[in-house]
């Protein structure tokens, strides 16, 4: 702590010594301010990379349908599909939508509530199979 | 000078690295979203809420399908295409999956140029994400069409199997198909108002990356259908 404190004391110290930022024209401080605050690290990146996920994306979204048009069936089906998903949902976000560059806090911030989605998604498993058994039970197989 | 001046309250961000700055962000009242754009911040939030209504939607089809005594309508064969007199199965979904993933690559362009203050690429590339967009939803309209007046589907049944087939699906892809027609007047307004140097004189472009961000999510949303709905 104290360590930081004279840090900051250093700082607060060197900047009084020097002298205010002055501008030559009224231009110069329009173009100095337009630079400064949206430039954060890591949105230069180079078009190659976009280009690159792109094609990732193609590419899975290709096997995810070839997993129809061969008609692969069963639990290997389910996995397919969800992995391909997955991977798809992850490259959009992370890199598409930049979240990969973000501050651990607004990450945790959206990504963190869907997760709750999932209590939603065992409830009704749980509620869908019991109206199953009860429609079999009672009204015996559908129409 | 002015840059020295910039590189002193750069280094003024907190020095905690990993769960500690989550935890030094969250307990510093109204600075989880520091050093992000408030419309960014706003539309992120917009999105989680979105995500659930979506979630919503496809976990309510996942109820209805499950429950059903009725078989489910194959959406393999309900969504094939005849082309040159051979049956292609869910080839018009997988055209609509890679238009729409096109669109998004090239709004992931758009943004990078923004920043770069290419305001003619950005332009064109924003066109081009609207135009792929467009495309979708008339795939979308003439999927639809071809689903009423061809297969008969209704949202209360069809000759296929469960009736539930239809309210799930014109709900889930109609709410979608609202989405991208809403993204695509987005994208165009934006994208006119970056051809016109609007943000010139600010020289800020987050409004293309945060449209940007409202777009991919739709992407996002898609992958989801295309997944859970046609594929399962």
């Amino acid at each position: 702590m104290t360590a930081e404190n004279d840090k900051v004391a250093e700082r607060v110290a060197r900047q009084a010594t020097q002298h205010a930022p002055k501008p030559a024209s009224s231009h110069e401080a329009a173009t100095a301010k337009a630079a400064k605050p949206h430039h954060v690290a890591g949105k230069q990146h180079p078009i190659g990379m976009y280009l690159k996920v792109w094609g990732y994306l193609f590419v899975l979204s290709a096997m995810s349908y070839l997993v129809d048009y061969f008609h692969v069936e069963g639990a290997l089906r389910w996995v397919l599909i969800i992995t391909f998903m997955l991977l798809k949902a992850g490259l959009i976000v992370s890199i598409f939508m930049h979240m990969a560059w973000e501050r651990l806090s607004l990450m945790y911030a959206i990504l963190v509530p869907p997760l709750f989605l999932g209590t939603l998604v065992l409830f009704m498993a749980i509620e869908s199979n019991y109206t199953f058994w009860t429609r079999i039970i009672f009204f015996g197989k559908g129409p | 000078m002015t840059s020295t001046i910039l590189t002193e309250t750069e280094s003024n961000a907190p020095a905690a690295r990993g769960l500690r700055s989550l935890a030094a962000d969250w307990s510093s009242d109204q600075e989880v979203f520091k050093q992000v754009h408030w419309g960014k911040a706003m539309m992120w939030i917009f999105l989680v809420s979105d995500t659930f209504v979506f979630s919503c939607f496809l976990i309510s089809y996942m109820t209805v399908r499950a429950s059903t005594t009725a078989p489910w309508p194959n959406p393999s064969e309900v969504f094939a295409l005849t082309i040159g007199g051979r049956s292609i199965p869910l080839i018009l979904i997988a055209i609509m999956t890679f238009i729409l993933i096109s669109s998004s690559g090239t709004m992931a362009m758009a943004v990078n140029f923004a920043y770069r203050r290419d305001r003619l690429k950005t332009t064109l590339l924003m066109l081009a994400t609207a135009a792929f967009g467009a495309t979708f939803v008339s795939m979308q309209a003439f999927e639809w069409t071809k689903l009423i007046v061809e297969e008969g589907v209704r949202p209360w049944g069809n000759p296929m199997g469960a009736a539930q087939f239809g309210s799930s699906f014109f709900m889930i892809t109609g709410f979608h198909g609202l989405h991208v027609s809403a993204g695509v007047i987005y994208l165009l307004v934006i994208a006119s108002k970056v051809a016109r140097g609007h943000y010139e004189r600010s020289g800020n472009y987050e409004v293309v990356e945060i449209a940007g961000l409202y777009w991919h999510f739709v992407d996002l949303v898609w992958v989801f259908i295309f997944a859970l709905f046609y594929l399962w």
